[in-house]
């Protein structure tokens, strides 16, 4: 099951590797890391998606996330109310099967384009991830020449 | 001020009287400033020694062992000493040299980024990168190693910063918003476990190290008094808890009694106070206690239902929680007893701890530890490396009284013991300290028979000499068909060695010569090492097999 925690930690070096190491220590793959600062700029918010197989495990890294001396708090979500966006960026090769997904899928509202030219075209789309999800199956109609995404945000209601 | 000056001094405001280390390229201010500072140190002849002999002094005295190492190369030598202190959460602060910070992920000579190699084998680590820091990173260092679940600090420090100036100011107050230790126990669970005490007919205390980090060994000797529930004390936990008191059971686990595994797997409540469940103390998982109600009392909330599911967590400092524990007692509501004590007589009358003399002639290792036992009359600091000697000394010697059993635990670090003896004996030097070492790990540290020669340090080398690596020997023969793969050993003759090093050596080869080279190697004022020629093949028994149940002994079920 996929979860989502938000732990909120100094905002100092070496606190990512201490964060990450604690999952790859236990051979569990970080599905998406987004790492900013908050309001308070010696705190950053680190919102981490993960899929555990094992729930024994998964709250035992959330103890040892919490043990963490530059960890300050930990939040999973997984069970609360939440909103969450996740922002992805694509730059599609600007031919006549771009045009018409275009014309549609800006018109659902679901994507903004950003630069259009000959040869290209780029457009961003901002959503829950879910969404994500089905825009990226609508675009596969259309030559993709990157992809980039940031992975998860969340904030709780 | 310099930094390194200002590194001495913060030092010094810590208390601490002790450096052990070596030299080397990126430290070379630090020595200076070091040379005529009121510390005293000690070079060891390698750094792995340094950083166990400094954690033999933590262990000894509870107090911040620390070491001191040069960048790349000596910084990397500690890392087993490190993780040995990690693991069995001992404090210490361990300082290593940098490259100046210039150079820094430059491959520099003698470069190591010891932050990375160090992450996840210290409770926590800095690299100073500014001089402004310096004197609060070195405060903020010993408040984590010493606090909560103790544990070593490492603090990087590179050469440009032992030369900078600043200004020395000492921080009085150490205030960490995302590091707040729990001490006290939740009165709710006090309530709740106290009330399981009432309802159970066969508990068990299991007492573990954390008894003794916390200092809780007189709480736990009250607790016990007034509720009459039978102890176990684990590896770690030796010396929480008298040995000789009429409820001890003395260690459980992978060689430990007959009669405290039985009572573990018979018991319907577990009382365990500091103790993580180990995998070398539950054995397998599923037939561990299986009818038994679990109370853990921990510090670190992560060794919670981490192995073993718990029906009552407190989370908080063992002595603190004892207390709560003991003010909370309601004896009219402690149940009798007395047949489960019954129950744990037979068992201890049938299945005592017990060895056969040899039919060779030869010395049995668990009579050498007897008769040291029987002469420092349980008084002495015993220290051991890691291994048949280890288990054999955690069995036969009886252990009343805490930080007096220095081992390494968790990590089983070969080469830990007798750096770790230096260590306890310069912290304590009053005090008598016995090394019990096999053949093999003697061999992993003994150059530090040159420290031992050097500062005149009065330990006690006894080496349980089978000219094998016994523990895996005993494996082989058990679960290997006898193939002895690896594991026997050509030895030097440990006496000459020692001479070679100005100590005075003995042999003993005949069991009727073992009482009186003990009283040798304890009466004498100077440092002794003592080859003790025993029967070669013999194992530590009872043992359960790996991944077995604990009740499913073998070698010492009746």
């Amino acid at each position: 099951m996929k979860h989502t925690i938000q732990a909120l930690v100094e905002n100092r070096f070496g606190v990512l590797a201490r964060v990450s190491s604690l999952f790859s220590a236990r051979g569990y793959n970080i599905t998406s890391l987004a790492v900013g600062e908050t309001a308070d700029p010696t705190v950053s918010c680190m919102t981490i998606v993960v899929n555990a197989e094992d729930e024994r495990i998964l709250e035992q890294i959330k103890k040892q996330l919490n043990k963490l001396i530059d960890v300050i708090t930990v939040n999973d979500f997984t069970h609360k109310e939440y909103i969450e966006r996740e922002l992805i960026l694509i730059k599609l090769s600007a031919d006549r099967n771009c045009e018409e997904m275009l014309t549609t899928a800006v018109k659902k509202g679901s994507i903004r384009v950003i630069e259009k030219n000959k040869n290209f075209c780029i457009i961003e789309a901002c959503s829950e991830r879910h969404k994500i999800e089905e825009i990226l199956k609508e675009l596969k109609k259309a030559e993709v020449i990157e992809l980039v995404r940031t992975g998860k945000i969340a904030i709780g209601k | 001020m310099k930094g390194s000056r200002i590194l001495i001094e913060s030092l010094l405001k810590e208390g601490v009287e002790v450096i052990f280390g070596y030299p080397g390229g990126s430290v070379i201010p630090l020595f200076d400033s070091l040379y005529d500072a009121p510390i005293k140190f000690i070079l060891t002849r390698h750094e792995q020694a340094a950083a166990h002999a400094a954690d033999g002094y933590a262990r000894v005295t509870g107090k911040v062992g620390v070491c001191l190492a040069t960048s790349g190369p000596g910084a990397t030598n500690l890392t087993t000493g490190i993780a040995t202190a990690h693991m069995d959460s001992i404090p210490m602060v361990v300082i290593t040299g940098q490259v100046k910070t210039s150079l820094i992920g430059n491959d520099a000579f003698q470069e190591a980024d010891v932050i990375g190699i160090t992450r996840s084998i210290s409770k926590y680590n800095y690299l100073v990168k500014d001089i402004k820091d310096l004197a609060y990173t070195i405060r903020e260092a010993f408040y984590i190693a010493a606090s909560g679940r103790p544990g070593p600090v490492v603090i990087d420090v590179p050469v440009d910063i032992q030369t900078q100036e600043a200004e020395f100011k000492y921080f009085d107050k150490i205030e960490i918003r995302s590091y707040r230790p729990t001490h006290l126990g939740h009165p709710g669970q006090i309530r709740k476990a106290l009330k399981l005490i009432y309802q159970s007919k066969k508990p068990v205390i299991i007492a573990g190290g954390g008894v003794i980090i916390s200092g809780a060994n007189q709480e736990l000797l009250k607790f016990v008094e007034d509720t009459d529930i039978p102890v176990t004390e684990t590896f770690m936990g030796l010396g929480g808890f008298p040995s000789t008191h009429k409820l001890s059971l003395g260690m459980p686990g992978m060689h430990g009694t007959v009669y405290a595994n039985m009572a573990i797997t018979e018991s319907d409540l577990l009382v365990s106070i500091g103790c993580r469940f180990d995998d070398r103390v539950t054995g397998k998982i599923e037939a561990f206690a299986p009818g038994a109600k679990i109370i853990h009392i921990d510090i670190d909330p992560t060794s919670i239902s981490k192995n073993i599911k718990v029906d009552v967590p407190i989370v908080g400092d063992a002595k603190n929680i004892l207390e709560q524990l003991t003010e909370g007692i309601d004896e009219s509501k402690i149940p009798d007893f007395g047949p489960w004590h019954k129950n744990i007589q037979d068992w201890k009358k049938k299945n005592p701890l017990r060895y056969e003399t040899s039919k060779r002639g030869k010395i049995k290792p668990q009579q050498v530890i007897e008769e040291i036992y029987a002469q420092t009359k349980g008084t002495a600091v015993i220290v051991t490396e890691v291994g048949q000697n280890q288990m054999w000394a955690a069995q036969f010697y009886k252990f009343d009284y805490p930080r007096h059993f220095l081992s390494s635990g968790g990590l089983g670090t070969m080469g830990f013991g007798f750096p770790a003896a230096i260590g306890a004996k310069l912290a304590k030097p009053s005090q008598e300290v016995i090394l019990i070492a096999g053949d093999g790990s003697i061999q992993m540290n003994i150059q530090e028979l040159a420290t031992v020669s050097t500062y005149g340090v009065n330990v006690k080398v006894v080496i349980l000499n089978n000219y094998c690596l016994g523990m895996v020997r005993q494996w082989q023969e058990l679960f290997y068909n006898r193939r002895y793969s690896g594991t026997p050993l050509k030895n030097p003759d440990f006496v000459k060695v020692a001479q070679g090093y100005g100590i005075k050596g003995l042999r003993v080869e005949k069991p009727e010569n073992v009482k009186s080279a003990v009283k040798k190697i304890i009466s004498s004022n100077e440092p002794v090492v003592a080859d003790f020629r025993i029967e070669e093949e013999e194992n530590v028994f009872p043992m359960v097999p790996a991944g077995e149940a604990i009740n499913r002994m073998i070698g010492g079920m009746a």
